[in-house]
C-alpha cells in the first residue's frame, strides 16, 4: 500500500503514513534475524541511547511469549507501558510478513495509549535467514547476525543478508575467539548486498550500539523530514 | 456471487490473525487430551458442534444482512468465557482489517466506526461474506470450517503431528463441518421472524474452562 496513502474511514488498514486524526505515525522500524545474534540487546542499546531525546516504543514477538519483552522490562529500558509483546502461534516469521494484523494492532494501540511516538521498534522472534519484515508492517528493516554463527553467513545470504536496509553484524569482540575473519564478513556482505550498508557493532563496550543509533537517527530525520512536526515528540520519562 | 471469493475468505493463508490461535487445542494437548490424531479428530469434533455452530450461526446471520450490533450482543451472550470474548473481539478486529482491503463497502466501514473495540469475529465473518458477495450458508461454511481447521493446524506445530494424518483428519468431518452449516444457516434463516434469541447457544464448558486457565499461562505458543 502507498505510504502517503490515507483512508477516510475510522482507522488504519496496512501502513499508512497517517494515523486517523491526520497526524503522521511513528516511524516502524523491524529488527530481525537469528536466534541469539543480539536483536533484544540491540533494541534495549538503542533504548538507551534514543529515549531522552525521542518518544520510543517496542513491540516484540516472542517464539513463547514474554521473554523478549520481560528481558526489556527487567533492563528497565522503558516504561512497561512502552513495551507491548506479540503472540506468534509458533510461527514468528508469519507474524511479520505473511499474517502482519496482529503487529501492525500492536503498534497502533502503542501510538493510540501514548500520543504521538517518534520511533516504535519491533522485534521479530529469533527465526532464520529468510525471515524478512512486511512492507506493510514496518518503513524499514534491520538485519541481525552475530560472528560466532559463522562467517560464511553473509555468503550464504537469504531475504535478511541481502535485502534487509541495514545489516548489523554483531559481537564483534568474539571474533578473535570463534576464529571469524570480519575482513572476509564484510567483502562478502558487500557482494551480497550492493550499495546498502553494514554496521559492525559489539554491544559489550561503550556505546557500543553507536553505527546502529546512527543511522536511526538517519531514518528519523528522513521521516521527519515529510511530517509537519519536525521537531522531536516530548522525550520519554 | 463469485465461488472463488469464498476460496479467499476461507483460504489458510487470508491474513486474519487466525494463524496465533490454537482453538483451545493448545490447552487440550497440554492436558494430554489430545495426542494423535484420534484425540485430535474427537477434539474438533466436539469443538465443531457446540463452539461452532454457534459461531456459523453468527456468521450466517450477518451475512444475511441481519444487525451486526444486535448479533454482537448475542454473541457475548452466548461467550461467557472473558477471554474468549477478548479472542474473539481481537480476532474479529485483526478479520475487519484484512475484510475492508479485500472487499471496501460502507458496511464494513460502519462496522469499525460502531464497534472501534472490534466485534465477535464469527459476526465481522458474516458481513465480510456478505461484502465479497457470499451467501449466509458460505459464511456458516467459513466459521464452522475455520472452528476444525484452526486447532488441526495449530496441532501440527504442537505435537508434531504427521500432517498428512491432520488433513485426513479435516478431510473425515466434512459431512460433519458441512451439517453443522446447513444447520446454522436454517438458524438465520428464521432470526427475521423470531430474533436473534432463536440463534443457537451451544458451548462446550471445558473450552471456556481451559481458554481461561490458558490465558493465565505465562509460557505457551498460542495467543488462545
Amino acid at each position: 500500500m502507498h505510504l502517503d496513502h490515507t483512508h477516510d474511514g475510522s482507522g488504519a488498514v496496512s501502513a499508512d503514513a497517517r494515523r486517523p486524526d491526520g497526524t503522521r505515525r511513528a516511524l516502524r522500524i523491524g529488527l530481525g534475524g537469528p536466534v541469539g545474534s543480539g536483536k533484544t540487546a540491540t533494541v534495549a542499546a538503542l533504548c538507551r541511547t534514543l529515549r531522552d531525546r525521542y518518544a520510543l516504543a517496542v513491540v516484540t514477538n516472542d517464539i513463547y511469549t514474554r521473554e523478549d519483552a520481560d528481558f526489556l522490562l527487567r533492563e528497565a529500558v522503558l516504561p512497561p507501558e512502552r513495551i507491548t509483546a506479540v503472540e506468534t502461534g509458533a510461527c514468528p516469521h508469519t507474524a511479520i510478513r505473511d499474517d502482519i494484523s496482529a503487529n501492525l494492532e500492536a503498534v497502533e494501540d502503542l501510538e493510540d495509549r501514548l500520543g504521538p511516538l517518534d520511533l516504535i521498534l519491533v522485534e521479530s522472534g529469533g527465526d532464520n535467514l529468510t525471515a524478512t519484515f512486511s512492507k506493510g508492517l514496518v518503513d524499514t528493516q534491520i538485519f541481525v547476525i552475530d560472528v560466532s554463527s559463522g562467517d560464511d553467513i553473509p555468503r550464504k545470504g537469504g531475504p535478511g543478508i541481502t535485502t534487509a536496509d541495514l545489516l548489523v553484524v554483531n559481537k564483534t569482540d568474539l571474533a578473535p575467539h570463534v576464529g571469524a575473519d570480519l575482513t572476509t564478513m564484510a567483502s562478502d556482505a558487500a557482494r551480497r548486498r550492493g550499495d546498502l550498508p553494514v554496521a559492525f557493532t559489539s554491544l559489550t563496550g561503550d556505546d557500543g550500539v553507536r553505527p546502529v543509533a546512527d543511522w536511526v537517527l538517519e531514518r528519523l530525520t528522513v521521516w521527519h523530514h515529510g511530517t509537519a512536526r519536525p521537531e522531536p515528540a516530548t522525550a520519554t520519562p | 456471487m463469485s465461488r472463488t471469493a469464498l476460496l479467499v475468505l476461507a483460504g489458510g493463508r487470508f491474513p486474519a490473525g487466525d494463524h496465533a490461535h490454537s482453538g483451545g487445542v493448545e490447552a487440550a494437548v497440554a492436558a494430554r487430551a489430545v495426542h494423535d490424531s484420534a484425540t485430535l479428530y474427537a477434539f474438533c469434533r466436539g469443538r465443531l458442534h457446540t463452539a461452532g455452530l454457534t459461531a456459523a450461526a453468527l456468521a450466517a446471520a450477518a451475512a444475511a444482512g441481519h444487525d451486526p450490533l444486535v448479533l454482537d450482543e448475542a454473541a457475548d451472550a452466548r461467550t461467557p468465557a472473558p477471554a474468549l470474548r477478548a479472542t474473539a473481539r481481537k480476532l474479529g478486529r485483526q478479520l475487519l482489517r484484512a475484510a475492508r482491503a479485500a472487499w471496501p463497502c460502507e458496511a464494513l466501514e460502519r462496522l469499525a466506526r460502531d464497534l472501534p473495540g472490534g466485534a465477535h469475529q464469527p459476526v465481522v465473518l458474516g458481513v465480510a461474506a456478505h461484502a465479497a458477495g457470499l451467501t449466509a450458508s458460505d459464511a456458516a461454511h467459513v466459521a464452522a470450517f475455520g472452528h476444525v481447521a484452526g486447532p488441526a493446524t495449530a496441532a501440527v506445530r504442537l505435537l508434531g503431528l504427521d500432517p498428512f494424518d491432520a488433513t485426513a483428519v479435516l478431510a473425515r468431518l466434512c459431512d460433519d463441518v458441512d451439517a453443522v452449516a446447513h444447520q446454522a444457516a436454517d438458524a438465520a434463516g428464521r432470526v427475521a421472524g423470531e430474533g436473534a434469541g432463536v440463534l443457537p447457544a451451544a458451548s462446550s464448558p471445558l473450552l471456556d474452562i481451559t481458554a481461561e486457565q490458558h490465558a493465565a499461562w505465562p509460557m505457551r505458543l498460542f495467543a488462545s
